[in-house]
């Protein structure tokens, strides 16, 4: 009964139902879009970190932070002899990491230089791209990013400078022999890639190593000799605290929004409680209570959250399952600017998202649908009949 | 008149074996030259840019080549840096800052000021013959005057330069030029001399000039010597890592 009146009503207002529901359908479309944006672009993250970096996790020498170059010199040893297992059974290949100076057309630039074994392939890099070049005195891969920077192409020739394990100055020249399309700006920005036995005799370093990478499913060691585990969960969550970081910013447009749309309803409701005096006064002259009258506004305005649910799906969710499909081509490649997003990103909408935001406006239009109809409560039948609004 | 004779051989004997020295005498007179009990000093290092040129004037404070002390005295963004050398540690202090940092490491690899040296190469003033091997190349004469060409090699661990060469000039017993090669023999860094002085009994020149040999286009780093003293007293509490703050 109370739900054949409320539609009724709602119906009755046409243009007022129709902006309201329209308000809460965008609000509703805009957050749910960016979420899932949001989600997208980690879940990316991370899997293009896992594919390219991680695999199944990392054994790092005791000495090696990556955020701190100055202990690279330190951070390398001949590896423990449970790694070196997993080494030999191609589950796990070595990384020697060390600073070096480039002179790419004869400017002077930092460069982080890695050793990696060309025939690995337990992540998606090109390395194989360093292996048959014994005519070339150091084969160097780099990224697109790293590309840009330096103005080198493939066959270019910079002289590479870096000092050995006893810190003495050596150099010699590097040959570009691939440049890496990778989104992974951390294996590409300020990166040269070299084959690990040049590297490891270009440092004196023979059978050396700064980390291991291993291959997802590898068996976990044990006896790790101070060379310290890194699992998935420890090597994403840099990635997942800058996107947790950036979140607020987006949950104060949520808030923008969701007040824009319970705006609208507050004023509707507040305007049918002025405007419909007489009504309200009628159904409690007939012998509706108080708290069914308030139960019917707020019903009303509650319906609006239905309603603009319904308007969401039927006007944005085409939109929706487009971008879910196809992606959203970004003008800009964000590789530069040290971020790991893709070309096209791909919004993720999963039903905790959908269920959670919905419950959410839901909740909200419910709330800025009752407070005014509490005023309701107040109203005396015999003046609401006479029309006199509620003070 | 025999005696005559046979002292005119003798003479002329001893006079002949102080003009061929031998090669670690040269390389231990270079090494004197160049280093001294102690010495004060006001230099100018003009770092040559692409673009500019910046000249940053400092006076320093040496004893032996295991203690040294610099404090910049202009242009004023750089004016009262302080730099404290013990050993084979270096501490840095910035006004700006009001810090102390030790430079080691990978640090000691950059550059001075922006200039073509390094700490690395400011850090290794031991004396070259504890350092090198050298072996005799050569002569030539550059301008009118006479050089040995000497080649260095490291005969200790931990040197950054792997290899040397040297002119050095007969007379002043100084290396005019020097290149310093990496272990590969690739050519990394020159350096020049010129304007040579007598100052206390010994040669010494006011101009060197430093140049990374891999930066193309590069015009180097000229370090002028405006004034210096050797052998003066200086208060031990002048190389106190207290005094850097002062």
């Amino acid at each position: 009964m109370m739900i054949k009146i409320a539609i009724k009503n709602l119906l009755g207002a046409r243009l007022r139902t129709i902006l309201n529901v329209f308000v809460t359908a965008f609000s509703f479309f805009l957050i749910l879009f960016m979420s899932a944006m949001y989600d997208g672009m980690l879940q990316h993250a991370k899997q293009v970190t896992m594919d390219t970096e991680i695999a199944g996790g990392a054994y790092w020498h005791p000495e090696y932070d990556p955020l701190d170059p100055m202990r690279f010199e330190d951070a390398h040893s001949t590896l423990p002899s449970e790694i070196q297992s997993l080494v030999d059974q191609n589950t796990a290949f070595p990384v020697l990491v060390s600073q070096a100076s480039i002179y790419p057309a004869g400017r002077i630039m930092p460069a982080i230089m890695k050793g990696i074994k060309p025939d690995q392939n337990i992540v998606n890099m090109p390395t194989n791209s360093l292996s048959g070049h014994d005519d070339i005195s150091i084969p160097v891969l780099i990224g697109k990013g790293m590309a840009s920077d330096t103005k080198l192409e493939v066959g270019d020739t910079f002289t590479i400078r870096w000092l050995d394990a006893d810190r003495t100055y050596d150099a010699d020249e590097g040959t570009v022999v691939h440049i890496m399309d990778i989104e992974n700006f951390k294996l590409d920005m300020g990166h040269i890639w070299i084959p690990l036995d040049r590297s490891q005799s270009m440092l004196s370093m023979e059978e050396e190593a700064t980390y291991v990478t291993y291959k997802k499913g590898a068996p976990q060691i044990h006896k790790t000799e101070g060379w310290i585990h890194r699992d998935i969960n420890y090597l994403v969550q840099d990635m997942e605290a800058i996107i947790e970081a950036d979140k607020p910013g987006a949950q104060v447009m949520y808030v923008i929004l969701l007040a824009l749309a319970a705006m609208g309803i507050f004023n509707a409701q507040v305007l049918s409680i002025f405007r419909r005096g007489r009504e309200i006064g009628t159904l409690m002259a007939l012998g509706m209570t108080r708290t069914r009258v308030v139960g019917l506004f707020t019903l009303e305005g509650g319906l609006n959250a239905l309603l603009a649910a319904a308007a969401t799906l039927i006007f944005f969710g085409p939109i929706l399952y487009h971008f879910g499909v196809n992606g959203i081509p970004l003008p800009i490649d964000y590789t530069e600017m040290g971020m790991i997003m893709a070309k096209r990103l791909v919004p993720i909408y999963t039903t905790g998202l959908v269920v959670s935001t919905t419950v959410l406006v839901s909740i909200v239009v419910l709330i800025v649908s009752y407070i005014p109809s509490r005023r309701i409560a107040r109203m005396k039948p015999t003046d609401s009949l006479r029309g006199k609004a509620v003070v | 008149m025999i005696k005559l004779i046979i002292f005119i051989y003798f003479f002329a004997f001893l006079v002949g074996q102080s003009k061929e020295m031998s090669v670690g005498d040269i390389i231990k007179t270079m090494d004197d030259n160049l280093n001294a009990k102690s010495r004060i000093l006001t230099s100018k290092m003009i770092i040559h840019g692409r673009r500019a040129s910046r000249t940053i004037e400092s006076k320093n404070w040496v004893i032996g080549t295991d203690k040294a002390f610099t404090e910049y005295l202009s242009p004023p963004r750089e004016a009262g840096t302080k730099m404290l050398k013990l050993d084979d540690k270096l501490w840095i202090y910035s006004p700006q800052t009001d810090r102390v940092i030790q430079i080691s490491g990978h640090m000691l690899r950059q550059s001075v000021m922006g200039s073509d040296m390094s700490y690395n190469d400011i850090m290794e003033d031991r004396p070259m013959i504890e350092l090198y091997e050298a072996t005799l190349e050569g002569s030539i004469q550059i301008e009118g005057r006479d050089h040995w060409i000497m080649l260095l090699t490291a005969k200790v661990k931990g040197l950054s330069y792997h290899m040397r060469r040297a002119w050095i000039d007969k007379e002043y017993l100084l290396p005019m030029k020097e290149e310093l090669y990496a272990k590969s023999g690739k050519l990394l860094k020159t350096s020049t001399m010129d304007g040579i002085k007598k100052i206390q009994n010994r040669w010494f020149p006011s101009r060197f000039v430093f140049k990374d040999e891999l930066k193309r286009n590069g015009k180097g780093t000229e370090w002028v010597i405006d004034g210096i003293e050797f052998d003066s007293d200086i208060p031990e509490s002048r190389f106190s890592k207290a005094r850097l703050r002062k």
